[in-house]
């Protein structure tokens, strides 16, 4: 699990352009929107995409989304349950 | 109908132009044929939040604008024009790409909403909050004196009191080698220096951002007063004289008014002759100027030569890289310039001291 939460880091971090930011910064526990990391809709609809390329994980409803990506471990929670590949 | 002045300018090219204080004092030379912009520090100049989605075009044109919009004292301004021929090529590439290599799936929001042609004069807007006119001409090598002949019409009938006028293109990696393919771009390195000197087909590509707050209201910091443009998409070299000698009398000049020539000559053997009929025919004495060996070619390369024709007017000084031959007049009064692209997209241009 911590590989993966390290891997969803790495992989926000380069997708969505927050080259100020290193990993160590981001807590497994930090809100991913708002006063957290900041992240907006754009983000959001980028997260999706990635949940399907790389997980093979579809949302068909983007409501899911804002409880999904609360957070990394939320996230990586949600990924080790319902992946696909 | 109102006079139109240059109040401020603000450029990131191949030189290091984007302090306003230097007069291209320290030329960089390339030996290249692709040349890339010499990029200012971008957090000084947008918050990191705003910067993370902006390709390299969009940076240029945003922080280009912003020294312009700084030199002219201004915080907000009527409308935003900008023209650019190939827009933000860089992000297109990117989501052209990813349709590709990912079977026309998982596609991705930003690049494709970062590509468009107009994002730059958008993002301008939204830095600002400038709710106003915003217009982007997109006319292959004409795209920055479209944007000029808006702004200078809505200024002539008082229609706005500040405009901010640029011309914006990034250079793209999958473009560029298309180019290269076509033999658009030469197919050898070249020194800088030797450029407009060259024997071979093709230019050597650059990109470039220059801005310009245009008004019409004269300020003790105005560069220039801009008496006219003129554009032309089809333009036979026989007919060039004769067209050009009726735009001037449009302006009531004559060839014998103009102190300088500035030419987009790009050291292209096949295209470069159309600027022979003005540098070995009515202007042979009169100083020359060129600028592409510094600038390289790019779509929008004509507003470089906008801004080196204000700084040649403002500081009454011609730099010896730019200088074609060893003529020397006492003052400069009037300037033109032309530009053409493989032999069309043809440009005139008229610059007063002011």
């Amino acid at each position: 699990m911590s590989d993966l939460k390290q891997e969803l880091k790495e992989k926000i971090i380069t997708q969505l352009n927050l080259e100020d930011i290193a990993i160590e910064e981001i807590a497994d526990n930090d809100p991913l929107f708002g006063d957290g990391l900041g992240l907006d809709s754009i983000d959001a609809l980028e997260l999706i995409v990635m949940l399907d390329k790389d997980y093979g994980i579809k949302l068909t409803d983007p409501k899911e989304g804002k409880k999904i990506f609360e957070s990394i471990e939320v996230m990586a929670n949600y990924i080790a349950e319902h992946r696909t590949k | 109908m109102e006079k139109v002045y240059i109040n401020s300018i603000g450029s990131i090219s191949a030189q290091k132009t984007f302090d306003n204080s230097d007069f291209l004092e320290e030329i960089v030379t390339y030996e290249d044929n692709i040349i890339p912009v010499i990029e200012p520090n971008y957090k000084d100049f947008i918050p990191p939040a705003a910067a993370r989605r902006m390709a390299k075009g969009i940076k240029m044109g945003v922080v280009a604008s912003k020294i312009a919009l700084e030199e002219a004292n201004l915080t907000d301004i009527d409308a935003i024009i900008t023209g650019t021929g190939m827009g933000c090529v860089r992000d297109s590439e990117k989501f052209v790409t990813a349709i590709l290599d990912n079977n026309e799936q998982f596609l991705t929001p930003t690049s494709f909403i970062q590509s468009t042609h107009n994002t730059v004069a958008g993002q301008i807007a939204l830095g600002i909050g400038c709710k106003g006119y915003n217009f982007t001409y997109v006319h292959s090598s004409v795209s920055f004196e479209s944007a000029l002949i808006d702004a200078f019409m809505q200024l002539e009938q008082k229609e706005a009191e500040n405009i901010l006028v640029g011309g914006v293109d990034e250079s793209g990696e999958h473009t560029n080698a298309i180019n290269k393919l076509i033999h658009h771009i030469k197919p050898e390195k070249i020194n800088s220096k030797e450029l407009l000197h060259s024997k071979t087909g093709g230019a050597v590509f650059g990109e470039g951002a220059n801005f310009f707050v245009l008004s019409n209201k004269k300020q003790d910091y105005s560069y220039a007063q801009l008496l006219g443009v003129k554009t032309y998409n089809t333009l036979a070299k026989s007919d060039l004289l004769a067209n050009l000698e009726v735009f001037l009398k449009e302006n009531n000049l004559s060839f014998a008014d103009i102190d300088v020539l500035i030419i987009g000559n790009n050291g292209d053997i096949d295209y470069d002759n159309y600027y022979s009929e003005l540098t070995n025919g009515p202007f042979k004495d009169t100083q020359q100027v060129a600028y592409k060996h510094l600038s390289g070619e790019f779509n929008t390369a004509s507003a470089f030569g906008f801004w080196l024709g204000a700084k040649i007017l403002r500081t009454q000084q011609i730099p010896s890289p730019v200088a074609l031959n060893a003529i020397k007049n006492k003052g400069f009064e009037n300037v033109l310039l032309y530009n053409q692209y493989r032999g069309k997209n043809h440009s005139f241009t008229l610059l007063r001291r002011c």
